[in-house]
């Protein structure tokens, strides 16, 4: 049996050499899709934690992919329209630098899921999901209906936004702007679940009471969870709008949250590198069952039932062949 | 705010409210027996206003059409538990979402095969059309007053079904307790895809009768199914009776906010300001709605106690 950590360092190369390929070869739509499939995969990695580790089934975190995309749309939109975000109490001018984006979108992605986990975290099981559900289709629906940024049109963004010393419009360069993103929090996760806090939240998702019983405040583990998760997935949404230069209400939608947990599941669920394949998967089928089928959804539905039937370890497990140990 | 229009838009209310009691009644009803949360219900929704659309426009009959859809989503939903959702009842809530969710996929591509994309008519029978004229002076479609009735008798049936005959005790039965209801003899997977497809038949009636007013077409059903999903954390999952409570005040609620919210900000901001605002918060009603419901009762209105 192949260990996880090799795996996991074949997929590393794999997200190295496909792009460097693509490079070469001169293939620059081949780079677009592999970062498209990276910032899925950074999306699901924030959701991982909540699901995964924590065990909370959060069927809503495009509530924080969209807010981080409009955080990044909006921003954007007053720069190149020369129009202050903000005049009073105190001027905001909009801005095209991504790390100036990235922090408000962590931030602001943060606070969403403080407040939403305060509500849903108060239940369990269904409740939970549909409570999450319920916020991200609120979200959508108010970005329909707030006019002053292009409503169910959304909003174009003419040049994608600047990143010190680098031009972000050259596909490779905003690939391994992400791709280093990713593995800074895919670091980050790995040193978080093997923390005395990680540990807890893992123990909580196992035995809630005995966490309880030894003097754990289970509510605060849990919310602090679900806040790191959503400002993951907001972090993911900025990018995701940076490489589509195009906010809409669609990355509110709930097909995209059933999505998230569709790549943890492909992956597995609790492996650290599980979202990665499942977003690498997901990407590959839908432009080669695209390209062959437009009504492609059709066979993703298949798979993804099979899976969830008859394999319940998504491709990690079949490739590791041992309990995934969350984390 | 004249008197007509609050009466005009409280009807609205009502008819959006029974038809979400429609979707509701069979989400809470296959939760609170087989303990599955099914995404799929809306495909069964989809489907049963497709059903109506294709017979409405074979026949000519809307009393068909409706029979069709009943019958088209009961088939379907019939189906579904056998092949796919009988395997789920022991399994976590994650992967009955998943397999749902894949459901909702294939169903909605299948039906865009099958039909195309471009959305279909069902039109309302001539008998129902026009206005009534109810006391007070307020005029009012026929077909939507038709609708809130058709929804009000559903739900009496219903509860004549579960309160007084035999298949509604051993459903109240399998809510409380499977095991026991499974050793006294009842043939319980037959009663589960019974209830599934009781279900899924509610849902294909209400897709059809709501498929008149609307355009019939693919991923139509999820915003509603959306909706009842905040029906039934409101009223409490797995109670009828909070499945009823939570659809009307989710219907006005979203009705009535749509409409006077713009109207009571006017009050002190400029007009446009307060259209869009209004608009905006009046998006959201209904979740503000079931936050605070929740944070007053986190198990819903009538939900049991944890």
């Amino acid at each position: 049996m192949i260990s996880e950590r090799l795996i996991n360092i074949i997929l590393i190369g794999l997200l190295v050499i496909i792009p460097a390929w693509a490079y070469l070869a001169d293939e620059p739509f081949t780079i677009t899709l592999m970062t498209r499939a990276v910032i899925f995969a950074l999306a699901a990695v924030g959701l991982n934690l909540a699901l995964g580790v924590g065990g909370f089934v959060s069927f809503g975190h495009a509530a924080f992919f969209g807010l981080g995309g409009y955080v990044m749309g909006i921003l954007a939109w007053h720069a190149q329209s020369y129009t202050p975000f903000l005049e009073l109490p105190f001027l905001i001018e909009g801005t095209q630098s991504m790390p100036v984006i990235w922090v408000i979108a962590v931030i602001l992605s943060a606070l969403l899921a403080l407040v939403i986990g305060v509500v849903s975290l108060k239940t369990t099981g269904v409740y939970f999901i549909m409570i999450t559900l319920a916020f991200a289709q609120m979200m959508y629906y108010f970005s329909i209906s707030w006019s002053a940024y292009g409503g169910e049109d959304g909003l174009s963004i003419y040049v994608r936004n600047s990143f010190p010393g680098l031009n972000t419009l050259d596909p490779i360069q905003f690939y391994s702007i992400c791709f280093i993103i990713l593995m800074a929090v895919l670091a980050l996760m790995a040193r978080l679940v093997k923390s005395p806090y990680g540990l807890a939240l893992n123990a909580a998702r196992q035995s809630p009471k005995r966490v309880e019983a030894v003097g754990l405040d289970l509510h605060q583990l849990q919310l602090l969870a679900f806040v790191i998760s959503g400002a993951i997935t907001g972090l993911a949404g900025a990018l995701f709008a940076d490489l589509n230069r195009f906010v809409s209400p669609n990355m509110f939608s709930w097909q995209l949250s059933g999505e998230f947990i569709v790549f943890i599941i492909i992956g597995g669920v609790g492996r650290l590198f599980g979202p990665v394949i499942g977003a690498l998967v997901f990407v590959g089928l839908e432009h080669f069952l695209g390209e062959i089928n437009d009504y492609w959804h059709i066979y993703l539905g298949l798979i993804l039932l099979l899976i969830v039937l008859f394999s319940k370890t998504g491709v990690m497990g079949l490739l590791v062949k041992k309990e995934a140990h969350h984390g | 705010m004249s008197f007509v229009l609050l009466a005009e838009q409280v009807l609205n209310g009502l008819q959006l409210g029974v038809m979400l009691f429609l979707m509701s009644a069979g989400l809470t009803l296959i939760f609170g027996v087989m303990g599955l949360i099914n995404l799929a219900h809306g495909s069964l929704y989809m489907i049963g206003a497709f059903a109506a659309a294709s017979i409405a426009g074979l026949t000519g009959s809307f009393i068909l059409a409706l029979l069709a859809a009943l019958t088209g989503a009961a088939i379907a939903g019939g189906i579904v538990e056998m092949v796919v959702i009988r395997r789920l009842y022991r399994r976590d809530h994650l992967d009955q979402v998943l397999a749902t969710f894949a459901l909702i996929l294939i169903f909605s591509e299948g039906t865009r095969w099958v039909f195309g994309s471009f959305p279909l008519y069902l039109d309302i029978p001539t008998y129902l059309q026009g206005p009534v004229f109810l006391p007070g002076g307020i005029q009012y479609p026929l077909y939507r007053i038709t609708l809130i009735l058709i929804g009000l008798v559903v739900a009496f049936a219903l509860w004549l079904m579960i309160a007084k005959t035999r298949i509604g005790i051993q459903i109240r039965a399998g809510e409380n307790d499977r095991e026991m209801i499974a050793a006294l003899g009842i043939d319980i997977s037959k009663l589960y895809t019974i209830v599934f497809a009781l279900g899924a038949s509610l849902a294909g009636l209400a897709g059809a009768l709501v498929g008149a007013i609307q355009s019939v077409e693919v991923g139509m059903g999820e915003p509603v199914l959306i909706l009842a999903f905040v029906v039934i954390v409101i009223g409490g999952i797995g109670s009828i009776k909070g499945a009823m409570v939570g659809s009307i005040l989710v219907g006005l609620t979203d009705t009535l906010g749509g409409v006077f919210l713009p109207q009571i900000l006017q009050l002190f901001m400029d007009i446009s300001t307060a259209n869009n605002v209004g608009s905006s918060i009046a998006s959201m009603a209904i979740y503000i709605l079931m936050g605070g419901v929740l944070i007053w009762r986190p198990t819903g209105l009538y939900g049991s106690r944890p």
